[in-house]
């Protein structure tokens, strides 16, 4: 997607801008993803708007074209290094903006017996750029671990992760323990991984399966944005 | 027959022998286990057309259950028994979706490893290193393409600790003696950084395909 030729960043103007961010991202340059990033912030930029339009925006493209099959993989991972290089100026500013449009807290995990974690790593990085503070659990999570940070973080989503068809089952064991305890009515639960599929997250009794990164952080702030609107209404 | 069989990998209709009723259906990956165990045994080698599908989608487990699909409804009718040398491999149950309307077996197990090992070494390992990178020796001979090119390695090697940041041990599960092989996986395992384990396992439970085709006649 990228110019072979080389050109100044600070020729562009801001829509153009964008749009080469995107496609350097896309192209898993995070050089020219972070001095774009400072161009923007440097013209008056908010950190929110350069997160959403030219990063996520991209990432989101990144999304779709790996589900069609165009992009593959190592190629995603250049693209999510990519935007660490941008998310990596933009955090620091992000959280000492006096306004909080932080849509809540998002704790993630891979489930007992899987080190997968490529997946969960996207999806909380794209969970990050879509506002949401993200508590990573990491991999080998037991049920305990997911209970604990449920109580201690008070997340608005827990998601979690398998890449293994003999550990994707461990996640009903997790939504088993969390209705025992009666801690599902406080927290939203999400689920993922390449093995799963709709019919398997609506076996478990989690219907909010995230079928790749990009998916899965427009879940997550649709169910935040319909819980505002629900919210609202009373 | 090695020759002609070893054609017939190719997913071609010009390379089924229409007076073989029987069809395995494999990955790739599993190509020369499934010739070396119809060489091994002439009375199978009448009876069976070997099939395989792309050993790299090992890398793509989503491609699998399409693919085996797309298959299987362009040839399947020209077979009374279909036999599918995948374990679930990954597809969270969609292989045996597609199998259950084709009436059409797979082999036990999640995955190659868990079949050639054999269900409760290979617990018996994941439950000693969970971070444990296994090999066979499709795996060994392709190495390069398979996992160095296939995961984009070669291009960005600086995505190893992307891919390999939890694994700690590479355990080759062999399915035929042969030290350069041995020596290879070793030195992979070297250059990783990980501890090492030789195993000769053999083709576990992908010999349950040719003992019931052995068998059964067909009626």
């Amino acid at each position: 997607m990228s110019d072979e030729d080389d050109f100044d960043l600070n020729d562009l103007d801001d829509k153009e801008l964008v749009e080469q961010i995107q496609d350097d991202l896309y192209d898993g340059l995070d050089a020219e993803v972070t001095e774009g990033t400072e161009i923007l912030l440097a013209r008056g930029w908010d950190a929110n708007d350069v997160l959403g339009e030219a990063l996520v925006g991209g990432m989101k493209i990144v999304g779709i074209d790996f589900r069609d099959g165009i992009l593959f993989v190592p190629e995603v991972l250049k693209c999510a290094g990519a935007m660490k290089g941008g998310m990596k100026i933009l955090r620091p500013i992000l959280a000492e903006s006096a306004e909080d449009t932080s849509l809540g807290k998002f704790v993630i995990g891979t489930v007992k017996g899987d080190i997968h974690d490529i997946g969960k790593n996207l999806v909380g990085m794209m969970c990050e750029g879509a506002g949401f503070e993200v508590i990573d659990l990491g991999i080998n999570n037991p049920v305990e671990n997911y209970l604990e940070a449920v109580d201690t973080h008070e997340p608005v989503i827990l998601g979690m992760s398998a890449l293994l068809t003999t550990t994707m089952p461990y996640m009903g064991v997790v939504v088993e323990e969390m209705e025992k305890r009666g801690m599902r009515k406080d927290v939203h639960i999400m689920c993922g991984g390449a093995p799963l599929n709709q019919e398997f997250a609506d076996s478990i009794g989690v219907p909010a399966y995230g079928r790749d990164a990009a998916r899965s952080a427009e879940m997550a702030e649709e169910h935040v944005r319909g819980l505002g609107k629900k919210r609202a209404h009373r | 027959m090695f020759v002609a069989l070893v054609k017939s990998v190719l997913t071609d209709k010009a390379a089924v022998d229409e007076n073989k009723k029987r069809l395995v259906l494999g990955c790739g990956a599993l190509v020369y286990d499934l010739l070396r165990l119809v060489k091994q045994n002439p009375s199978i080698s009448d009876k069976v057309n070997i099939q395989c599908l792309p050993a790299s989608w090992h890398n793509s487990p989503q491609l699998i259950a399409p693919g085996v699909e797309d298959y299987l409804s362009k040839n399947a009718h020209l077979y009374k028994e279909v036999y599918i040398a995948y374990a679930d491999c990954g597809t969270g149950g969609a292989l045996d979706k597609v199998l259950k309307k084709y009436e059409a077996k797979r082999i036990d197990g999640a995955h190659c490893y868990e079949f050639f090992a054999g269900t409760e070494t290979f617990e018996k390992l994941s439950e000693e290193e969970i971070g444990t990178f296994y090999l066979t020796d499709y795996l060994v001979k392709n190495f390069n393409r398979i996992m160095i090119k296939g995961l984009g390695l070669d291009k960005h090697p600086e995505l190893f600790d992307v891919y390999f940041e939890h694994y700690k041990k590479l355990v080759y599960l062999a399915q035929t003696e042969n030290e350069e092989w041995k020596r290879d996986a070793e030195k992979y395992a070297k250059d990783f950084g990980f501890d090492y384990e030789y195993r000769l396992v053999g083709t576990g439970s992908l010999d349950s395909i040719f003992e019931e085709i052995d068998i059964e006649p067909l009626s």
